[in-house]
């Protein structure tokens, strides 16, 4: 009864008012301003992005003097940013954007973000119990080599992602046992996991496979069909056809999230995170959540390797492969506030603009360039705080003593 | 209850139960045994796991260390001459090159440290010196050697100093970790450079248009060699700058105000700020010292020996991050970051470029170096573990006595 009172007295236009509904509203505005000069809009003059972009920042200032600092924030870069790139596309030919905006983006997106997804989620759950990880790099490295090397041996990739995942889990063991135990500083012992592992795959590598690459033919992961997609005009190249890892990718975030807020499981990794202390006394084992959260850091930032190297990279491996893939995975997880659906938008994010920045290399190697800088300096104005402030869990990185 | 963890402490007496939990203790432990000992304990038993992997694979780990011992033509010792033809006194003036590189990076991590500040972006803040180093020493044509070269160097080691100082003043302002923009400071960088060299890219060598190289600089920025001949990489007078930046290391920190206030705020910030230290303007100051570091390692590589730099050396390159293990090593003080930059310096030439050896491959013993590197920060990181090895060597001590009594 007093939920229907309170709508009524709360009719549309009062609450289209509502700061967050405009600074939304600038947001998609900032991005259908973007996506006005590419197709299947392709508008070929200046008037309407701009246009749009405007309105998207007015939208975003109102907000802002709303409170809603934040949000407004976004909706007015959203709108300077769609602007601009609505601009430069407006100035390209319509054949040069037709072969780089098209539905395969979609799965080159897809197919850029996964490893950051897994990164980022591993990370999130590290940094959740309370145990900073800027680890993730090595760990997918590490999942990068032995998942190839376990699908070469064992036969099939099946084998080759439990080697690979396991791999990742016991190099996050070995700094487990620094970080929590040992006490030490987590940012030194993440570095050294970093270098460790690129020297165990370089060494590894080359003592096995003689410099040479790993043969041919080795059981890869398979991609998914979906049979009623393919004739479909833009789903069928987009999504029809995506590895398997992939949409394991999709449901990890799913189940990630309702183990983090919804299962007790969550709440006492939340509770080591914020105030470690507090959850000893409720008879947490502060140590056994931590070392299981890094433990699972690893394993999931290692299948995001495995994915690189035995289902993107189609059962290859070189030196060095994930190239800094961890980082952004550890930006995307700041940019998403430490949670699973934030890290996963930003993930796809940052996928999306390297997978641009892959095609706009033929036409302009300036303009790519700004798309592979794009997740660094969004990152970079994250944690400045101009688009709010990202707020890391209380505890994180403090090694905790038991009294 | 104190901080002891109850279950080390119960089964043994107070006085050996302090030393492996309290920070107290392990400080004091530290002291007695003079600073060098866990530096070196954390060395030696990095050498023996990577050995112990060495060993694993099927390779000789002595013949694989005096090989690579050689490579960086540190046997010169045992037959001393300036002959730049001996192979040994090529070698080590190659390893005295890294030396000169890692000094200068392993300080820019030092400094940030001693302010309380992990600076991982010393890698980042190296190109942009290389970058700005390259570009002053092209474009800048017909200046006096001197000028010109003092030029570079200034241009340069300011553009790290202000790399740096992002992070520094973000840290200072919004709380922004160090760390976390460091790091993005760092691939900014990097894709900066890749454009800049690339294809079409503003600092693209003129000549050839295709390959993603840059200009070399102009002879007049070149530093002179003083141990070698200039064409085959010869030992550049920047092997001083390096020793002479680490005086100034120790003269700033130890012997000056600004010192004392960035070592204060690196104590406990809370103290400095209660004793009249402005602790922000601290920490932008200390940043900055630190990219300017970072900046002059970018700027004496590329006057000394590179001269130019292209889009495939930029992977290839992890100077910076090596800094982080010369630091740490050295226990963030001048004298030993020398010598971690010496060791460090030895490992990258002897593993690579100067090694040949029958036992052990250039591919291999380059991922070695990766390995004892990750060991070192590792255990550098967790004292209490060489502390304990440290301890249970003591404790062996009076059993291994009344054994043989």
């Amino acid at each position: 009864m007093s939920e229907w009172t309170q709508r009524l007295e709360n009719p549309v236009s009062a609450r289209l008012r509502d700061p967050a509904v405009s600074g939304y509203a600038g947001i998609v505005l900032g991005v259908f301003a973007g996506f006005l000069a590419i197709p299947p809009i392709e508008a070929r003059t200046n008037t309407w992005p701009v246009l749009v972009g405007v309105v998207a920042v007015v939208l975003g200032i109102w907000t802002v003097t709303r409170g809603r600092r934040r949000l407004g924030w976004g909706a007015v870069a959203a709108g300077i940013i769609g602007a601009a790139l609505g601009i430069l596309a407006t100035h390209s030919g319509t054949g040069n954007l037709e072969a780089v905006f098209n539905a395969s983006l979609v799965a080159q997106t897809f197919a850029a973000a996964t490893p950051l997804v897994f990164g980022a989620l591993a990370g999130m759950f590290s940094e959740r119990s309370g145990v900073v990880n800027i680890g993730l790099e090595g760990m997918m490295l590490m999942g990068a080599f032995w998942g190839v090397y376990g699908a070469d041996k064992g036969g099939t990739w099946v084998v080759g992602l439990a080697v690979g995942m396991l791999s990742g889990g016991l190099l996050a063991l070995v700094y487990a046992w620094f970080a929590i135990h040992l006490r030490a500083d987590q940012i030194v012992g993440g570095t050294a996991v970093n270098f460790l592992a690129l020297g165990i795959t370089g060494y590894f590598f080359f003592q096995i496979y003689h410099g040479n690459y790993v043969p041919q033919g080795v059981s890869t992961i398979p991609n998914v069909h979906i049979p009623g997609l393919s004739s479909a005009g833009f789903l069928g190249p987009a999504i029809g056809n995506l590895n398997l890892l992939i949409w394991v990718g999709f449901a990890t975030v799913i189940v990630s999230y309702i183990v983090i807020f919804k299962t007790p499981i969550g709440l006492r990794i939340r509770a080591c995170g914020e105030h470690p202390r507090a959850a000893d006394t409720v008879g947490i084992n502060v140590f056994l959540v931590r070392y299981g959260c890094v433990v699972l850091s690893g394993l999931l930032a290692a299948a995001g390797g495995v994915y690189l190297s035995d289902g993107f990279g189609g059962g290859t491996f070189n030196d060095n492969m994930t190239e800094g893939r961890g980082f952004i995975a550890l930006a995307a997880m700041i940019f998403g506030n430490w949670r699973p659906f934030g890290a996963f938008g930003a993930a796809v994010l940052f996928g999306f603009s390297s997978a641009v920045a892959l095609r706009l290399q033929v036409y302009s190697a300036s303009a790519s360039t700004l798309f592979n800088v794009l997740p660094y300096v969004l990152t970079l104005i994250a944690v400045a705080g101009v688009i709010g402030r990202t707020v890391p869990p209380a505890a994180d990185g403090k090694p905790y003593a038991k009294q | 209850m104190s901080e002891i963890d109850p279950r080390i402490s119960a089964p043994e007496p107070p006085e050996e139960a302090a030393s492996s939990g309290t920070l107290i203790a392990s400080i004091a432990l530290k002291q007695r045994a003079g600073g060098i000992v866990v530096p070196v304990m954390t060395a030696v038993l990095a050498f023996l796991i990577g050995g112990a992997v060495v060993a694993a694979t099927g390779h000789n780990p002595l013949l694989a260390y005096r090989d690579i011992f050689n490579g960086a033509g540190l046997n010169w010792i045992f037959h001393p001459t300036t002959n730049i033809a001996n192979t040994a006194a090529y070698n080590l003036s190659q390893t005295l090159l890294q030396t000169t590189t890692l000094i200068l990076t392993g300080l820019a991590v030092a400094f940030a440290f001693r302010c309380g500040m992990f600076n991982i972006g010393g890698q980042g803040q190296y190109f942009v010196g290389l970058i700005v180093a390259n570009w002053v020493g092209y474009d800048f044509q017909h200046m006096a050697p001197l000028p010109h070269i003092l030029l570079a160097i200034f241009a340069a080691t300011l553009a790290g100093a202000f790399w740096a100082g992002i992070a520094g003043f973000l840290k200072a302002t919004v709380g922004a970790h160090e760390v976390i923009s460091t790091i993005m400071l760092n691939w900014i960088a990097i894709w900066v450079g890749e454009w800049l060299f690339g294809d079409g890219g503003p600092l693209q060598n003129a000549a050839d248009k295709t390959i993603p190289i840059s200009n070399d600089v102009a002879a007049s920025a070149q530093l002179p060699v003083f141990w070698g001949v200039q064409a085959l990489q010869g030992l550049d007078i920047g092997f001083f700058v390096a020793i002479a930046a680490l005086v100034a290391f120790y003269l700033i920190l130890n012997r000056t105000t600004l010192g004392y206030e960035v070592r204060a705020v690196g104590f406990n910030p809370e103290a400095a700020a209660y004793g009249g230290i402005n602790v922000k303007k601290n920490l932008v100051r200390a940043m900055g010292i630190s990219g300017a570091f970072a900046g002059l390692a970018g700027a004496i590589d590329m006057l000394g020996y590179l001269y130019h730099f292209g889009v495939s050396d930029i992977p290839a390159s992890n100077v910076g991050f090596l800094g982080i293990a010369v630091a740490l090593l050295g226990r963030n003080t001048a004298v030993g970051t020398g010598l971690g930059a010496l060791l460090f310096g030895a490992l990258l030439f002897g593993t690579t470029h100067g090694l040949s050896s029958s036992t052990i491959q250039p591919e291999l013993a380059g991922n070695l170096t990766y390995i004892i590197q990750g060991l070192i920060v590792l255990f550098v990181g967790a004292d209490v573990l060489i502390l304990y090895v440290w301890n249970s060597r003591k404790r062996l001590r009076p059993q291994a006595k009344a054994m043989a009594a």
